[in-house]
């Protein structure tokens, strides 16, 4: 067996390379001065006192956040009666089904974004429809709005996936079950579907808000130039202003707060596992 | 109407909204490609000049290249490694397996702009030019994880004694490895490297991060002219879309409708 676990070792030498070093650097920036050469090193704080101090910072940061989760939210919202009524079909329905909302994801997410800026203009096709019935024109693009459209149409296919994949994988059985034992429609669909169907919600939770919190493209297409989020701030720090710095401080900060989030995600998904059982 | 029924025909509008919701920008953009005008909101007759103009485009049609070349290669790098690396952990201790399973998750559960400044800086660090090799490295760097990700699950399924029962039988390890092993695993190898194709094919914010001297690839291209109007980006656009679904498209029916021919013929 020896041959084969030799056959890893150039993957290894390969993520030391490629994966842990860069990361590693994210950190070494972040707790650095500017300016330094390559071999003296000047340690400080001062990269992220300088964002948690500066209030125009902290409001890209609330806006970021704020953002992610409506998206989030609205994704739920949507997402859970799409992936229920795709479960309500039979098998062929099925498979079509998800195949035909896997399909726009494979298309560039640029593509895709790039299509609503045309839309969403104010003499755009949206607009003219909202003028048939006597409204508007409501300005659309380059407002929050339009961002939270755009973060909400590429990915609630990640939200409505992982939803159904846990309302597919339920026992049909116990819906009549808990019929013959009485319960109404309503109140199976609480007491049975939904909490069988959390764990599903909970990591559609990390697969729409990680993107949404960290997204720059979205912000910066339907936003305008104006719309900064943290990823528009990350990306000028490293192709404008060049401060890697700061740069690397803010994306240490974004990470962190992603991680916490998944970190607190996932327990949720622990103690709707372990109520399951009781 | 029973209310079976009637669940039925709710369950029905919604995902018919769903699908109007998915796809109608999608066909804004391929309608809008045939524009005659340059506007992006009234369409005023049927023309094919955008295509023209951008066949004639030389940075239109470079960024395809670029976006085809890496992501051909990529994918055949990553799956190449990515399956050799799977077959290898599948044999190896505990720890190693967690420690490259721990590094794996960094670029695929971080966001994108984190691996992708990251490695700007490391580039950068080691004075390498940014350009297509850069891009092309980074490329093979976050689509190994997934074809691993793919991989080793068919790899669990497996009958350890496999390899043993082919060596016994006088097969080499390359022999057990390539007559025994991948056949077995073939799904999970096809899935990940159609994985690693459409992230290398869609990737844009660690190739724009990566990337340098003029080398573009499609998103990057995207993100660059749609500042201003350019109906070019919507002939550009559909061929993207039309490349993507109908390649995709065939990889996903042609099982079903094979297991349909085999249900028939059984």
């Amino acid at each position: 067996m020896k041959q084969f676990r030799s056959m890893t070792y150039p993957y290894v030498l390969w993520i030391s390379v490629m994966i842990v070093a860069p990361m590693l650097l994210i950190v070494l920036y972040a707790f650095t001065t500017s300016g330094n050469d390559v071999l003296t090193f000047q340690f400080t704080l001062e990269n992220f006192k300088r964002f948690v101090t500066d209030s125009v910072f902290l409001a890209v940061l609330w806006r970021s956040l704020y953002i992610a989760v409506v998206t989030t939210v609205i994704c739920i919202l949507l997402g859970y009666p799409i992936a229920y009524a795709i479960a309500q079909l039979g098998d062929r329905g099925n498979t079509i089904m998800i195949l035909l909302i896997t399909m726009p994801t494979w298309v560039n997410m640029l593509v895709r974004t790039y299509a609503w800026m045309g839309i969403l203009q104010d003499e755009g096709v949206l607009n003219g429809f909202l003028g048939l019935l006597g409204i508007g024109p409501v300005p659309m693009i380059h407002t929050s709005f339009a961002v939270i459209l755009g973060m909400v149409y590429n990915f609630i296919p990640f939200m409505i996936l992982q939803i159904h994949t846990s309302l597919a994988k339920m026992d049909k059985n116990l819906l009549d079950a808990a019929n013959d034992l009485g319960a109404d429609p309503a109140h199976a669909f609480l007491r049975v579907t939904l909490p069988l169907s959390l764990p599903g919600v909970i990591s559609g939770i990390t697969l729409v808000f990680l993107p949404a919190v960290s997204s720059f493209f979205i912000p910066k297409l339907l936003g305008g130039g104006q719309y900064v989020l943290v990823g528009n701030i990350i990306e000028s720090q490293f192709l404008t202003s060049g401060d890697w710095n700061f740069g690397s401080a803010i994306s240490m900060i974004m990470a962190i707060i992603i991680m916490i989030s998944m970190y607190l995600t996932r327990k949720a998904d622990v103690s709707v596992a372990s109520n399951g059982k009781e | 109407m029973s209310e079976k029924k009637r669940r039925g025909v709710g369950g029905k509008i919604i995902l018919a909204l769903t699908l109007l919701f998915f796809y109608f920008p999608i066909f804004y953009i391929i309608l809008f490609s045939f524009n005659d005008s340059r506007s992006l909101t009234k369409f005023s007759g049927f023309s094919l000049r955008w295509y023209e103009k951008m066949f004639a485009d030389s940075t239109m049609m470079e960024a395809v290249f670029y976006t085809v070349a890496i992501a051909l290669i990529a994918t055949l790098v990553s799956t190449v490694v990515g399956t050799v690396t799977a077959i290898g952990l599948s044999k190896s201790s505990r720890v190693l397996t967690a420690f490259v399973e721990r590094v794996n998750d960094l670029p695929v559960m971080n966001p994108d702009i984190v691996t992708a400044i990251s490695l700007l800086m490391f580039f950068s660090v080691l004075s390498v030019r940014k350009g297509f090799l850069t891009m092309l490295l980074a490329h093979i760097m976050f689509c190994i994880p997934y074809v691993m990700l793919s991989v080793t699950p068919k790899l669990r399924s497996l009958d350890p004694n496999l390899i043993d029962a082919a060596m016994d039988l006088g097969a080499t390890p390359l022999q057990a490895l390539t007559r025994v092993i991948v056949p077995q695993i073939r799904p999970g190898i096809v899935s990940g490297a159609l994985i690693a194709f459409t992230m290398s094919f869609d990737d844009f914010v660690i190739s724009y991060f990566t990337t340098g001297n003029g080398v573009n690839n499609i998103s990057i291209l995207v993100y660059t002219m749609s500042k201003r109007v350019n109906p070019s980006i919507n002939a550009l656009s559909t061929i993207v879309i039309l490349l993507i679904t109908v390649t995709l498209g065939i990889v996903n029916i042609v099982p079903i409708l094979r297991e349909r021919k085999g249900k028939k013929k059984s």
